[in-house]
């Protein structure tokens, strides 16, 4: 895995609110074909660093550089809008859920195809062949990726209606539709049971099996211990630790942070 | 210089009736984060209120002192009872509706107050009884700065002093500040947010109503319309100041009020809405948070 | 049945505006002649109103909770529109009936009524052309208006300096509009949903202020009068036949409105707007540019005011800047929302009720605006779906081996 190129390359990231200092000069990279783990306390500048590196916060300092392994053309994202970002190839699920509740399952990853297609007014007045081979293969590519992440019964279904875990895997499926090679999931298993959970991490590692790249928040330390390639430790929005599951789970630094938590569950 | 001073105080003037209207946008979208569109339609019922209460009293020969002082009392009266109706009727029910659907809610209200009024009273310009006397002591400045001026400036410093105290030491201001501040928080720890935001429109309304009455003494005409573009304005002098801000409407209005009298004055005074709209326009797209706002961060 | 404790609730509501309504709606003054008018029985009517009101407002509101309960039980029914939109069988007889009435109202009904179904017709367009952006994109113009007016106000110049004819004017003043919206949009849509409300509000303002104070350019507050009416290949027209052949310009207009915008609100930018109205950030995380998503539909939206603006200064042959005041968004945004923000069928029956009504009871027509008003406000509070909820055609996805994507309504 050591020989494989970096994908993502984060030096020095600070983002500052003010006063406070929610990340304060991170470093970070992350190899093609990983599983990485970013972890740490509640307010620890975890989701913060997502929204940085997605571009909806723009940091105070630092460089995002992101590379892609199909054609190893590499970016700079510092500056770059959200959507210019998930174009290049990075792609995220959020926290707290937000798929669009009143549109169809099936319409919610149709929207991740959006970026990949290209129909604009007269297309859609006209209804040309064109048009129409493109929406059928947006529709098609969609159930694919639903039956992938084992929503296809739901196809028809409003996303509000979806049970709490449903959701979150529609987020990934809907993250997936954007075509990423590097995917990013914060807390993808806040909320699940033992079962969905235990369905989460095969279908994780099925992605990453696709040669996606996932980087990925999570406070069930058993599955990010499972999954990991490799973790990074935040604390007070300063990175305190890094390195194999093995290695941080030892490290003095982490269980000092975590005073009280249960890092070896 | 003479000139310079006149539209010195013009601007002056205008700003402070513009604050008066200003309060009330920036308090309510301080503690509800909405634009109370129809806040200009209340300054309006507050100087037709004045109005009508002044013209039936000097009708029936009351001495001007009485007729100012009850005229106030009732414009303020009614104004705060509008203001406490109209948050109870529109805007109450849409406090977890999406932030759309109140301001159209609130776009209604105003519509409605307008030609509501326009249809109990009339679409004409009524002459508005002259209120303020001409002072005997300001004889020697009087072709610069008349008496109504000083009055509405006096009027205005007075009004703006009573509202800092009533906000930082009474207990319903407290309330107000930890409301705007956090209303989840304000909850938790005993803030009972209804009352506070009833508060809130009735403290608004009262200062609007001042203005009315001001600012109709001042010109000498009223009609049922003079609260959109008078709404418009204050609401711009809020955002100029930062929207939110108590001292930034304040500042905003006294900006933006010499600004008009002073382009007015020396550009001309074919554009004189025109500047007003310009600047709410390009404040929005430039500097959203006004001179003395804070930037908001989205929380993802 | 209905409890005391709400009469008595109701009995105080009335008390209580029969207080705030006392120094507007009872004491009229006349300044000059000193006089005083009490007027009683205004006092009566609001307290009595006020009562009813606010029981029938109460009995509403408790139908709708158990509305509510009874939809969590089972699914609610659906509404009988929804259901024959859904169906073939009732929809395409519906649309033919509709298209024929249509196509045989001016020979059905006098001039006078044609040019009021004009009118009625051309708010449709209006509507549906608002609704892109309210209904469908989920922004607030304030100032739609201001595209009307430059569409109107094109045929108006275009025509009286450079003698332009109506059919080379139409597109021009539909592009023109399109522009201008490009122009404005760009760095307003980026602002908050309220802000961009407010911007658009000052915008619309500020050409009516410029129309009504450069009369160099627009002839100011008196306008421009003389515009000539629609050619048909240099034939000369009755007056009654100008009428009717503008009655079906715009019935034309209106069919291909329709189409356009159904065909726009189900594609990939149709579902691109809708997902922007549902959550911006997570449409961009999806890939989608919100800026320019937002710009397609804002100036598509002022692309069929200016078209309709057009047909307006054609129509009236007279244009003034009192046209385009804020009231006239208003009032197009009333149709909006009391159609039902997204749905086509019920901006159609919106303008059709708010225009033909007011037109037909003459008595009603003094309280129009003032209806407008409460209607923003009851339909927001009560209803803010709308009386036509939004049918929106969901892609339905049938069979697992033939993947292809079925729509129904």
């Amino acid at each position: 895995m050591s020989d494989s190129p970096t994908i993502l390359e984060v030096e020095g990231l600070s983002k500052y609110f003010g006063g406070i200092k929610a990340i304060d000069n991170v470093d970070l990279d992350i190899r093609q074909g990983e599983i990485v783990a970013l972890i740490g306390p509640n307010g620890a500048g975890k989701t913060t660093f997502f929204n940085c590196l997605t571009g909806i916060y723009k940091p105070t300092a630092g460089d995002i550089k992101l590379s892609d392994p199909r054609n190893g053309k590499s970016t700079r994202l510092n500056g770059k809008k959200p959507n210019k970002i998930t174009e290049i190839g990075m792609a995220r699920t959020f926290q707290n859920i937000r798929l669009f509740p009143t549109m169809s399952v099936l319409e919610n990853v149709m929207i991740g195809r959006h970026c990949r297609t290209k129909s604009l007014i007269f297309g859609a007045i006209t209804r040309n062949k064109a048009t129409r081979i493109e929406e059928a293969q947006i529709i098609e590519r969609s159930y694919e990726i639903l039956k992938k992440v084992g929503l296809h019964r739901q196809v028809n279904e409003q996303a509000r209606n979806l049970s709490y875990g449903a959701q979150r895997r529609l987020e990934i499926g809907r993250a997936l539709a954007t075509e990423p090679f590097l995917l990013l999931l914060d807390e993808p298993a806040a909320g699940m049971n033992p079962k969905e959970t235990e369905a989460l991490v095969a279908l994780i590692r099925e992605i990453c099996a696709e040669g996606h790249s996932i980087l990925l928040i999570e406070h069930d330390m058993k599955l990010v211990m499972t999954l990991s390639d490799r973790i990074f430790v935040m604390d007070y929005g300063k990175k305190i630790a890094q390195g194999t599951p093995v290695e941080v789970r030892e490290n003095p630094a982490v269980i000092k942070a975590y005073l009280g938590e249960d890092v070896d569950a | 210089m003479d000139y310079f001073i006149e539209l010195l105080f013009g601007g002056l003037t205008r700003g402070s009736i513009y604050a008066l209207i200003a309060l009330g946008y920036t308090m309510v979208y301080g503690i509800i984060g909405l634009i109370n569109f129809a806040h200009g339609e209340i300054y309006m019922i507050g100087a037709f209120t004045s109005f009508i209460v002044a013209t039936v009293l000097s009708i029936y020969g009351f001495p001007l002192l009485a007729i100012v002082v009850i005229a106030a009392v009732a414009a303020a009266v009614w104004s705060s009872a509008y203001g406490f109706t109209v948050e109870k009727l529109a805007y109450r029910p849409l406090r977890k509706a999406p932030r759309l659907a109140p301001l159209i809610s609130a776009i209604g209200m105003s519509i409605f107050l307008q030609n509501y009024v326009l249809l109990a009273q009339t679409s004409d310009f009524l002459p508005f009884p002259e209120l303020i006397p001409e002072f005997a002591f300001m004889e020697p400045v009087a072709h610069i700065v008349g008496s109504s001026d000083m009055v509405i400036l006096v009027t205005t410093a007075v009004v703006m002093v009573a509202l800092t105290c009533l906000i930082k030491f009474t207990k319903i201001g407290k309330a107000m500040r930890a409301t705007a501040q956090d209303k989840t928080m304000a909850v938790l720890v005993g803030v009972n947010v209804d009352r506070v935001i009833s508060a809130t429109f009735i403290i608004g309304s009262a200062l609007a109503a001042i203005g009315g009455l001001l600012i109709a003494s001042h010109i000498g005409q009223i009609n049922f319309y003079i609260g959109f573009l008078a709404g418009i304005k204050a609401f711009t002098a809020a955002v100029l100041g930062g929207i939110g801000s108590i001292p930034g409407a304040v500042l905003g209005s006294l900006v933006l009020g010499l600004t008009e009298s002073f382009a007015t004055g020396y550009i001309s005074s074919d554009y004189e809405d025109v500047f007003a709209f310009s600047l709410l326009v390009l404040i929005l797209i430039f500097k959203p948070s006004g001179l003395l706002g804070k930037a908001e961060t989205k929380k993802v | 049945m209905f409890p005391v404790k709400e009469l008595k609730r109701s009995a105080l509501i009335s008390l209580w505006f029969a207080f705030l309504t006392f120094p507007i709606m009872v004491i009229k003054v006349d300044p000059i002649e000193r006089i005083v008018h009490w007027r009683w029985d205004n006092m009566f009517f609001i307290a009595f109103g006020s009562f009813v009101l606010s029981i029938l407002a109460k009995v509403f509101m408790i139908q709708k909770e158990r509305r509510a309960s009874r939809k969590k039980r089972k699914i609610a029914a659906e509404p009988l529109i929804q259901r024959i939109a859904r169906e073939p069988r009732f929809l395409y007889p519906l649309v033919v009936a509709c298209f024929a009435f249509g196509v045989s109202f001016p020979f059905l009904f006098s001039t006078y009524q044609t040019n009021i179904m004009t009118t009625a017709l051309m708010y449709v367009v209006l509507g549906l052309g608002l609704n892109i952006v309210v209904g469908v994109a989920g922004l607030l113009d304030l100032g739609y208006v201001a595209f009307y007016a430059v569409g109107a106000y094109s045929y108006a110049l275009l025509n009286l300096n450079f003698d332009m004819g109506f059919w080379a004017v139409l597109p021009i003043g539909g592009l023109l509009a399109a522009f201008l919206g490009v122009i404005l949009g760009f760095p307003v849509l980026r602002l908050r949903g309220d802000y961009l409300a407010i911007v658009t509000l000052g915008f619309g303002e500020i050409i009516r202020l410029v129309l009504e104070n450069w009369n160099a350019f627009s002839q100011g507050p008196s306008g421009i009068a003389n515009i000539p009416r629609p050619g048909f290949f240099g034939m000369e027209m009755t007056f009654a036949g100008g009428i009717t052949y503008i009655y079906y310009i715009v019935l034309v207009l209106v069919v291909i409105t329709i189409f356009v915008v159904n065909r726009l609100q189900n594609s990939r930018l149709g579902r691109a707007w809708l997902a922007l109205r549902e959550d911006e950030i997570a449409c961009q995380a999806m890939g989608i540019d919100k800026t320019k998503t937002k710009l397609i539909a804002f100036s598509l939206g002022a692309f069929w005011a200016g078209f309709v603006g057009v047909l307006f200064a054609a129509k009236t042959t007279f244009v003034n800047p009192a046209s385009f005041t804020f009231l006239e968004s208003a009032i197009i945004l009333s149709i909006v929302v009391l159609g039902g923000m997204g749905s086509i069928i019920g901006v159609i029956v919106g303008a059709l009720i708010l225009i033909l009504l007011p037109e037909y009871l003459r008595a009603l027509s003094e309280y129009r605006m003032l209806a407008f008003g409460a209607i923003l406000v009851i339909m927001m509070v009560f209803k803010p779906e709308g009386i036509i909820s939004n049918v929106r055609r969901s892609y339905k996805f049938k069979g697992t081996n033939t993947p292809e994507g079925e729509i129904h309504e």
